[in-house]
Order: structure tokens, then C-alpha cells, then sequence
């Protein structure tokens, strides 16, 4: 579904991405994962052309991404931190977004914007808002559109449990749609139960991107922390 | 008047009238006739009159020059030429030729004629004691070497110019070594040198004439005591145009005048003892180009409004003064309320200096950059002549 | 795109600068009007307050906006819409507040007490002027990432219209005085625009001045319809070049 060849991109001297081959299919859940700095957000926003490589390509469904914009269309993406204009309230950008996006009402989902019960606050102004309301805004909008892709970068962070359960519930959900599923996260043990495959970052580059099955195998551990940290140690 | 005697013999010239031509009437009249032109065309070349008698037309009869003949000349004393049409006169670069043209006369009255297409329309050669009065002059000229001048005296003396319409010559009206003459009512337009013009020409009054799109309104040049009053000197454009022209001339008044949209409203150049005062000078390019030249010219209670510049100069030398003038650009106060303002005026801006010195400089009229340079010359004069001011401006414009 | 411009005027409108622009402009205007005697006393006060002020507010007021507007565009880029679109957007959205509030602020009373071709005259260049500092500001703020450089960069700007570009001019007539320039002057001009709105306002104003002396070389360019319609079309030049430079820019920036 998505296809990156030979992806670089350089922010003056730093090699933010270095040759970055990848290839995302359908019904997968991947689990974007790396040490700060290591290139996961800037791999995502290129995948969300925000970022323009300087060499290789991205493709989505075999069409090259860089001049493309319709695509996005069918990805939902929520990005590490939100930011909406201040001046608007909840309810403005929800209804800003399906104004723009032009889907009719029946075929949106609003599961999550009610399970957040952001109608309640519609009328707050986006700058009030904590980090995690803001985040539960970011995620809904995500999931609203009813999407193929998701790019979730750290879902979860700044979320209380509560929220955190709902997300991750609704992330299984939509993945059993057999949709295209990509998180990145720091804590490893809330993707347990959704990823599929992990791919693995670092210093700009793809070290690896197996099965989660596999990497268990290998490691003959069980839960994915304890994966990860034997596959680190060794590497 | 004169030729208004009890024996007068009244001779008449048409169709079917007694005498076919002008010039045979002439011929037969005897001292203080009057004779009648009845309308159509007359060719006759060159009449000339050459005893004391009036001729009249009735409704404009036309006087033909042909371009090649000099319609009428008087040569005798008190002739009265009236309610003609006179046209296309001869040209000739070695003769002047006129429309109507007086040689050594004295008392001749030309007055409610018309003259279209002229070389020189009326032409006063040693007249002396003449009228001019209420003709109408037109012509269409478009190159100034070729045309002549309205109405044109040269070595004359009191002369009453007065209530003429001048259009298209050379110089509306243009005066050597003419003296103690009157110009009054007349209107000059679109002529393409000078509306009026003084050459040598002491001891004359112009007063209540409207001069507008000429070349320069009026020029005065080598002449003393000339009195100008109740002129209107207005839309004279262009590259050298002046509503007036001053040059090597002293001893004169300029009371009263009003100098509207020139680009120039009075250009002084070697002028002494000029007294200026009452003026309105309005929406000029400079109301005022005073050369270093100028001595002793006075200017006061006039008023300044809406120049784009009031002053101009072009050295630091003034033996000039400025007193009690309104002028809308000053912003001093009045402290003690006599409706003068409390501390001087200076009409000569250092962005005017800069366009004096270098013309393209224009493209910056009225930019930031100007008004910035201007301000800080206000405060601390160092290019701007320093005594050139008005030390008494007034508060409200002057009621002229 | 009608719905991004939608929704980018409304959020110019919930910003009170526009409004405290317009009631300035307003205030500003009407208050020359009253208090000067003389029309062309106070058309001059207003020629100045478009050509500095005018640029000033376009310039700062965009770019601050563009660079407050960065979460807003973050947000339409990660959607289905064309980059050119959101900065389209922008430019459009801007554009029409600004010239609205101009025309509120100085057209109602231009219409009111100086109905005349050059009170038509000054807005129309204030118009255009809008127009080319709205560009612009989008042109540095796509170019400067930081908010603090863009700001200072915008002000350079306006500095260097209004006023360096003037010394400049002035600088190069007292260096090459020997030499014809009068021409050269009139192609210089066109390489600022508020030099540019300046001679077209005032030969409608100051003709006596600028009929005679060199000024009549700009009133046989600039005065002919010839001449007229070809600075109207530099400025929108002006007002197109610096918004096609900033869109090739931003369809390529990382965000």
C-alpha cells in the first residue's frame, strides 16, 4: 500500500533520514520504533508529504506521492503534539474539518469524539485545553474520516488510562478492518496487544522491519519490551 | 469726438451701394467722413487711409489680406476703424505685416473688429495717444518663428489697450519701448510665447487682464515702473512657464494679482525694487522662483495656498524681504494672539534646492524622504538661505 | 478553497487588529477631511498615510498572522488539500480583509468628501499597495522559519521601500549628476512600488509641478494612458511575483 525506495532527507547537516526502503501493506499494524531523534517523526510526515525527501520516492496504492495530494484523503493521521489554531473552539475545528473534507455525515465516524465526550466542551477554545484533551481532538479527527491508513505518532502520550483504553480499543477495531495501522510509541507495553510488525529506527535509518511473530521467535520472549531490549542489547 | 463734425459726408460701400469698393470711398472722402462697409468679401490688397476719417462696417464685413498684402494701413491722425472683419494679412520675415497697422499716428481709435488669421494683428508703429479697444484677435499659430504678435506697439506712447481677446500669436500682447500706456480687461490665451510682453517699456499700467495657457503669462523684461494689478495669471504649464516673468526690470508694484496652477507663478531674475504685496498664489508649482539677482523685492500680505513648493532660490545671497504673508505650510503658533505667528517662517524648502541643483530629483516629490530632509533643514538650516524668511507670518489667510 | 478562505477570514475577524485598522484608518481619514481647510492640504496628509502606514500594517500584520497561522497550516497540510491551495488561501483571505478594511477606512470618506479622479486615484494604488505587501509578507514569511527573524525582516522591508530605497535614489542622482538620468529615473521608479503609487497620485495632484521642469518627462510617461496603465501593471507585477516565489517555495517546504 505504501512504498518508500531509497528515502533521504538531510535538515542542513543532520541526516534526519538515510535511505529509508520500507513497504507498508494492508491489514498490518506497525510499530514505529526508535530512540528520540532517530527519524520516526520526520519518516511520517514525509509519508504525509509535510516533509519532502531530497532523494528517493514514495508511493501510495503504486503512485508516487510528490505530486499527489488526493491521497491523503485516505490516511488519518495524529501528530505527536496537536496544534490547532488558538482562537478556535473544539467545535469549530471538528466542524471546520468536516467542512473541508467534504464526506458526507453517514459515513464519518464519531465514535471516539463521543467516547471523549468532546461535544460537551465544544464551545472551548482550542488554547485552554490540556495536552490530553487535546490529544483526545487530535485523535478523533484522525479516526473521523474513516481512513484506510493511520499514522498515529505517540497516540497515547499525555492520555489518562481511561482514554488510553478507549483509543486502544477503537485502534483494534478499525485494524480488524483490515486497515493499514502505524504507530510510533515509547511505551512499548500498550502496543502489545496491537502490533503486527515493528520497525525499527535509528540514527535515520531502517535497521530492520519484521513480524512481531518473527522477532518473538527469535528472541523467544513474549512480551515486546523484553523483545525489543534483548534485540537492542545484541545489536 | 473728433471726427464727429457737422458737416461729415456719410459714404457707403457694397452691392448696390454708391461705392463698390473701400478703397474708392477713401478715395472720395474728405476729411471727418465716415464710411459705411456694408457685408461681403473685399480683396483689395492694401488699403491704406491716409486722411482723418472713420470706417465702419455693418455686420462685420470681411477685409480679405490674401496672405500676401497688409489689409489696412492708416497713416493719418484720428482715424476711427471699426466693426471690421479682417483676415489672413500677408507674412513676412522682412516686413512686420499687420491686419491693421498705424505708421506715425496719433489719436486712432480700432475698436470691435475682428481678426482672424493675422501675421501681426494690430500694429502700432510711433503711435501715439491710440485705442485698441475690444477686438477680437485669433489665430492658430503652432510654431512661434513663424507668427506674430496680437496686438503689437513699438515706439509708443500712451496707448489704452483695453477689453481685447487674444488667441494663438507669438505674444498676445507685446510692447517696445511703448510708455505710460494702459492694458486693462484685455484676455490672452493659448498664445505660445508670452500673454503679454514688456521689452523696453517704462511707466505702464496693466490692470484686470486674464492671462491663462500661454507659454508665460506675461513677461516683463528691461522695463521700469510698470504697475501690475488685478491680473489673473493662471494654467501657464510647461517646462519654462511662468505666470510671470521678471527680468532686469526695477521700480514696479504687483498688487493684487492672482497666480493660479503655473508651473512658475512669478520668476524674478535681476529684479530691484519690486514691491509685491495683496498677491494669492495658489496651487502653483512654486508660487515663486526668486534668483539671487533680485534686490530689494518686498513681499507682503500675500497669500500662499497649496503650492507645491513656495519658494525656490538658487543661492544663499537674499537681499530680499518677506513680511505679514500667509503662507498654509507654516506650523508656528501664536502665543500672544495678533494673528502673527511667534517665530519665523522659511518658504524655501531644502527639497526645492534639491531639484534646483538636480532635476531628476523630482522622482522623490513629496516622498518620506523628502518630507524627513525638509523637516530636519526646518530645524537646523544649513543648506536654505538663512535670511530667507518671514519673520512676521500671519496666523489666517488674508481676506484679498 | 472558498472554504479555507471561509475559514481563514473568519479567524482575521476574530483578530481585532483588522478592526482596530479599519476604525484607525477611518478615524485618521475623516479627521484630515474635517480638520484641514483645504482639500489638497488634506488629500496630501492622506497620500502619506497610505504610503507609509498602509504598507506598514499590510506587511507586519501578514506576516505575524502567516507565522500565528502555522498550527492552522500544519493541520490543512496533513489533509487532502493542495499546498497551493492553503498558501492561495491565505494570500486571498488576507488580501480581501486588508482591502476591505482599507476601503472602509478611506474609500466611504474618499467618497464623501473628495469624490475626485485623484481621490479615485489614491484608492486604487492603496488597493494595489495592500495587495504587494500582503505578497510580500507571505514571501518572507515562507523563506524565514523563525517568527523573530521573519518579523525583522518584514520591517526591513518596509524601511527599505519607504524610505532606503528613496536615499538610494537620491544617493545615485548626486553621484552620476553629470550624466542624463531624467529616463533612467522613470524605468528606477517601477522598482518600487510605493515610489511608483506616489508619482501616479501626484501628477494628478501636483500638475503644475510636475508638467514643468523634469517633471515632465514622468508626465509624458506616466501621464499618457500608456504610461498609466503600464505602472498599474508593474504593480500588480509586484503584487504576483513575490506570491508566485513564495508559492513554488512553500510546495516544497518541510513543515
Amino acid at each position: 500500500m505504501i512504498i518508500a525506495s531509497n528515502v533521504s532527507k538531510k535538515f542542513g547537516r543532520l541526516k534526519a533520514l538515510d535511505n529509508v526502503s520500507v513497504k507498508l501493506l494492508r491489514g498490518e499494524c506497525v510499530a514505529l520504533i526508535g530512540p528520540n531523534g532517530s527519524g520516526k517523526t520526520t519518516f511520517i510526515k514525509s509519508l504525509l508529504g509535510m516533509v519532502v525527501p531530497d532523494h528517493g520516492f514514495i508511493t501510495f496504492n503504486d503512485k508516487n506521492i510528490l505530486h499527489d495530494w488526493n491521497y491523503r484523503s485516505r490516511i488519518g493521521y495524529m501528530p505527536q503534539i496537536g496544534r490547532y489554531p488558538d482562537n478556535m473552539s473544539i467545535g469549530q475545528v471538528l466542524n471546520m474539518m468536516k467542512d473541508i473534507r467534504k464526506v458526507k455525515s453517514s459515513e464519518m465516524d464519531e465514535e471516539l469524539i463521543e467516547a471523549f465526550e468532546l461535544n460537551t466542551m465544544a464551545n472551548k477554545r482550542m488554547r485552554t485545553l490540556s495536552g490530553g484533551t487535546r490529544q483526545k481532538v487530535s485523535a478523533s479527527l484522525a479516526f473521523l474520516f474513516n481512513p484506510d491508513v493511520l499514522i498515529l505518532d505517540e497516540p497515547t502520550a499525555g492520555l489518562d488510562p481511561v482514554a488510553t483504553e478507549i483509543l486502544k480499543r477503537k485502534i483494534i477495531q478499525e485494524k480488524q478492518k483490515n486497515k493499514l495501522i502505524m504507530i510510533t510509541s515509547h511505551v512499548l507495553s500498550e502496543l502489545d496487544e496491537l502490533v503486527t510488525e515493528v520497525m525499527y529506527m535509528q540514527d535515520g535509518q531502517c535497521r530492520f522491519h519484521k513480524k512481531v511473530d518473527v522477532l518473538r521467535a527469535e528472541t523467544s520472549e513474549e512480551r515486546l519490551t523484553r523483545v525489543m531490549a534483548s534485540i537492542i542489547s545484541k545489536m | 469726438m473728433i471726427f464727429h463734425t457737422s458737416v461729415a459726408a456719410v459714404l457707403k460701400v457694397g452691392k448696390g451701394m454708391p461705392y463698390t469698393t473701400i478703397k474708392s470711398a477713401i478715395q472720395a472722402a474728405a476729411e471727418g467722413d465716415v464710411i459705411y462697409v456694408y457685408p461681403g468679401l473685399y480683396q483689395e490688397q492694401n488699403i491704406v487711409i491716409d486722411k482723418r476719417i472713420a470706417l465702419k462696417g455693418i455686420q462685420f464685413p470681411t477685409l480679405d489680406g490674401e496672405k500676401k498684402y497688409e489689409v489696412l494701413s492708416i497713416k493719418a491722425h484720428g482715424v476711427l476703424i471699426e466693426g471690421l472683419r479682417v483676415i489672413r494679412s500677408g507674412v513676412s520675415s522682412i516686413q512686420d505685416m499687420g491686419g491693421i497697422k498705424v505708421y506715425d499716428a496719433n489719436h486712432v481709435t480700432i475698436q470691435n473688429n475682428i481678426l482672424e488669421e493675422t501675421f501681426f494683428g494690430i500694429y502700432i508703429q510711433y503711435g501715439s495717444q491710440c485705442n485698441i479697444l475690444r477686438n477680437r484677435i485669433f489665430s492658430s499659430n503652432k510654431v512661434e518663428q513663424q507668427s506674430g504678435n496680437g496686438i503689437h506697439a513699438w515706439k509708443s506712447e500712451k496707448l489704452e489697450i483695453n477689453g481685447n481677446l487674444i488667441q494663438g500669436h507669438r505674444d498676445g500682447i507685446y510692447l517696445e519701448f511703448a510708455t505710460l500706456s494702459n492694458i486693462t480687461e484685455n484676455i490672452a490665451e493659448g498664445n505660445l510665447r508670452y500673454g503679454l510682453h514688456f521689452m523696453f517699456s517704462h511707466d505702464n499700467h496693466y490692470y484686470a487682464n486674464v492671462f491663462s495657457n500661454n507659454g508665460a503669462g506675461v513677461a516683463v523684461m528691461y522695463s521700469q515702473r510698470v504697475e501690475m494689478r488685478f491680473n489673473v495669471f493662471k494654467d501657464n504649464w510647461g517646462d519654462a512657464a511662468y505666470g510671470l516673468l521678471l527680468k532686469e526690470m526695477s521700480d514696479c508694484k504687483i498688487e493684487n494679482n492672482h497666480f493660479a496652477k503655473n508651473t512658475v507663478g512669478i520668476y524674478l531674475e535681476g529684479a530691484s525694487r519690486v514691491s509685491m504685496k495683496e498677491n494669492t498664489f495658489e496651487l502653483n508649482g512654486w508660487a515663486m522662483k526668486l534668483m539671487a539677482s533680485c534686490m530689494d523685492v518686498d513681499v507682503t500680505r500675500c497669500n500662499f495656498l497649496s503650492n507645491t513648493f513656495d519658494v525656490g532660490t538658487n543661492g544663499s545671497l537674499v537681499l530680499n524681504r518677506f513680511n505679514n504673508n500667509y503662507w498654509d505650510k507654516y506650523e508656528g503658533y501664536d502665543l500672544d494672539r495678533n494673528g502673527e505667528g511667534d517665530v519665523p517662517y522659511r518658504p524655501v524648502s531644502l527639497f526645492s534646492m534639491v531639484i534646483e541643483k538636480n532635476p531628476p530629483a523630482m522622482i522623490l516629490i513629496r516622498s518620506f524622504m523628502a518630507t524627513l530632509l525638509d523637516r530636519t533643514e526646518k530645524m537646523i538650516p544649513t543648506i536654505t538661505p538663512e535670511n530667507l524668511k518671514d519673520e512676521f507670518p500671519m496666523m489666517k489667510p488674508l481676506k484679498l | 478553497m472558498k472554504k479555507i478562505i471561509k475559514y481563514v477570514i473568519i479567524d482575521i475577524l476574530r483578530n481585532k487588529i483588522v478592526i482596530g485598522y479599519t476604525l484607525f484608518l477611518l478615524a485618521i481619514t475623516l479627521s484630515i477631511f474635517n480638520l484641514e481647510d483645504q482639500s489638497t492640504k488634506g488629500l496630501l496628509s492622506l497620500l502619506n498615510i497610505i504610503l507609509i502606514v498602509v504598507p506598514l500594517v499590510c506587511i507586519l500584520f501578514s506576516a505575524i498572522y502567516v507565522y500565528n497561522s502555522n498550527e492552522f497550516i500544519e493541520l490543512l497540510v496533513s489533509q487532502p488539500i493542495k499546498r497551493s491551495t492553503i498558501l492561495l488561501s491565505m494570500f486571498t483571505g488576507l488580501s480581501v480583509s486588508m482591502v476591505v478594511a482599507f476601503l472602509i477606512g478611506t474609500g466611504i470618506p474618499i467618497l464623501l468628501f473628495e469624490p475626485t479622479l485623484t481621490g479615485f486615484t489614491m484608492m486604487g494604488v492603496g488597493v494595489l499597495l495592500t495587495l504587494i505587501f500582503v505578497s510580500v509578507a507571505l514571501l518572507t514569511a515562507v523563506y524565514a522559519r523563525d517568527k523573530a527573524k521573519g518579523i525583522g525582516w518584514v520591517i526591513l522591508l518596509w524601511l527599505y521601500f519607504s524610505l532606503l530605497f528613496d536615499g538610494l535614489i537620491l544617493f545615485i542622482l548626486y553621484q552620476f549628476s553629470e550624466y542624463p538620468l531624467e529616463k533612467a529615473m522613470v524605468g528606477i521608479s517601477a522598482l518600487n512600488p510605493i515610489d511608483l503609487s506616489r508619482i501616479l497620485v501626484l501628477l494628478k495632484m501636483d500638475v503644475s509641478a510636475m508638467m514643468g521642469y523634469t517633471g515632465a518627462i514622468f508626465r509624458n510617461f506616466f501621464g499618457t494612458q500608456y504610461g498609466f496603465w503600464m505602472a498599474i501593471a508593474v504593480m500588480l507585477l509586484w503584487a504576483f511575483i513575490p506570491l508566485f516565489i513564495s508559492l513554488r517555495k512553500f510546495k516544497r517546504k518541510d513543515l
